[in-house]
């Protein structure tokens, strides 16, 4: 049973978000998606300061059996993509939603965080998977 | 729901994620493939390739047939349990699926062919042995473990019957022990020592559980995909077809060209492509920039496309990406590798990664 933390916000696509309270938001895959993956081997993650549209593909993490495409849960600027993944992408299967973190961003819209699944919200999106 | 192996309950009980594969419920992984491939590299693992299909070719016919039915050449095999990989080809030259054969004696031959061609093979088989006095039989009754690493041949000896123990463990490598019920390969697809065995399906758990018990690392297809593609070894559907032949999938080696008077199917067609000096060659890449190779990617010199990649990933032994491809001749040793639309730096090397634990070159 994979972990889904009640203090964080989430996308159908996996990604989690947590609100960092300052207009900021820090993003990474859930522990469901990570576990899917299997051994994750490389992260291309966004430059900071690139503009990203809610949705949109900003960083790819390959595992040994494929490479799957993360998006952008809101609009806004990317401030810092993970310098850790790059020598050590497996920080993702170890802690995904703390050392694993993929990139934070500077949300367009601070309010629109509260648009995205609660944790319950997201358990039924993986339940439905199943 | 796919077909299930005799060994289904044991990948269960070990926790293992499932997969669907060519028409089997097989294991993926049971939690690290990386930690699995590892361990055969540096130790040994065991997997469960019992969905693969060993198939009996006996009869006053068996070898005559078996010569024009495979593109290597069975009058090679002169030692009772000698091994010869080979493709089994169409009229056009492509390949129809590749195999094992082991020679057990005096027209009597074990084949062995892939899980998902498995019905196909057998009706290509059939086919072409009218006019031959050959019995072919499927050897459904049989479950096969492969057990590989440098440790995989003393934690597996005894564990085998008492009839071929000894056998088993003087073979050389690519010979079989034949024991009465069980038959023993000295063969493997990961590029390590060890055994392929083949055995009753009741008897299977049994090996299995002693395998595990003795410290043998479960492993699923993935480590046995990475594992494979680090020796240099081809998978049928993704480096070669039934639309691509063994000349331009590396696998030029395994063609019996002499005697010149032996008429194997897909003879005429294979001497046209040797005979074409443009025709495709199968190199092996190593990525030096940043991202990882996969299958179907387009392999650049110059900016221009030159042929595409058949097999790619990480390489775990090597901590870099590799892959096979399928380019024009004379690319030279350097190209670039299109990675979700930007050219990433490779160069070309020989399709040998990694054998016996050891990197087979400099990266």
């Amino acid at each position: 049973m994979s972990a889904v933390p009640a203090d964080l916000r989430y996308t159908k696509t996996h990604e989690w978000v947590r609100d960092n309270g300052d207009g900021t938001v820090t993003v990474g895959i859930t522990d469901h998606a990570q576990e899917a993956l299997g051994d994750i081997v490389f992260v291309e993650t966004p430059e900071a300061g690139t503009e990203v549209e809610a949705d949109e593909g900003c960083a790819v993490v390959e595992s040994v059996k494929a490479a799957s495409d993360i998006y952008a849960p809101l609009s806004g600027e990317v401030v810092e993509a993970n310098p850790v993944l790059a020598d050590t992408p497996e920080a993702i299967n170890q802690d995904a939603y703390g050392e694993g973190w993929i990139f934070s961003l500077r949300l367009a819209d601070p309010d629109a965080v509260s648009g995205l699944l609660d944790a319950a919200g997201y358990q039924a999106v993986v339940d439905a998977e199943a | 729901m796919g077909l299930r192996t005799p060994l289904f309950a044991e990948h269960e009980r070990l926790g293992a994620r499932i997969v669907p594969f060519g028409g089997w419920d097989m294991p993926l992984h049971y939690g690290s493939q990386l930690e699995e491939h590892h361990a055969v590299r540096r130790h040994a693992g065991v997997f469960d390739v019992s969905h693969m299909q060993p198939v009996d070719v006996s009869g006053p016919g068996a070898r005559d047939f078996l010569r024009t039915l495979i593109a290597n050449d069975v009058a090679k095999l002169k030692v009772p349990g000698k091994a010869l990989y080979s493709c089994m080809l169409n009229d056009e030259g492509g390949v129809v699926d590749d195999l094992i054969v082991y020679y057990r004696g005096p027209n009597r031959y074990r084949i062995v062919v892939n899980a998902g061609t498995a019905d196909k093979d057998l009706d290509w088989m059939q086919a072409r042995a009218t006019g031959f006095d050959v019995q072919i039989d499927r050897r459904r009754d049989l479950a096969m473990i492969a057990i590989q690493g440098p440790q995989a041949v003393a934690l597996t000896a005894p564990l085998l019957p008492a009839d071929c123990r000894e056998a088993a463990a003087a073979l050389k490598p690519f010979f079989a022990a034949d024991g009465e019920r069980w038959f023993v390969g000295r063969t493997g697809y990961t590029g390590e020592d060890g055994f392929e065995v083949m055995l009753p399906a009741a008897e299977a758990p049994g090996l299995w559980q002693g395998l595990i018990a003795a410290g043998v690392q479960p492993c699923g297809l993935g480590a046995r995909d990475t594992l494979r593609l680090e020796a240099g070894m081809n998978l049928y559907g993704q480096d070669m077809d039934e639309g691509v032949g063994p000349l331009e999938s590396g696998l030029g080696w395994t063609i019996g060209w002499e005697p010149a008077d032996r008429a194997f199917v897909g003879r005429a067609a294979l001497t046209a492509v040797r005979d074409n000096p443009a025709h495709r060659v199968f190199v092996g890449l190593l990525l030096t920039g940043r991202g990882v190779l996969r299958g179907h990617q387009k392999v650049l010199v110059d900016g221009r496309e030159v042929g595409e990649i058949t097999s790619g990933g990480f390489a775990p032994s090597l901590e870099r990406s590799i892959a096979f491809a399928r380019v024009a001749p004379g690319i030279g040793d350097t190209c670039a590798v299109d990675i979700r639309g930007k050219p990433v730096a490779a160069r070309v090397v020989k399709t040998t990664f990694v054998r016996n634990g050891k990197a087979m070159l400099d990266c």
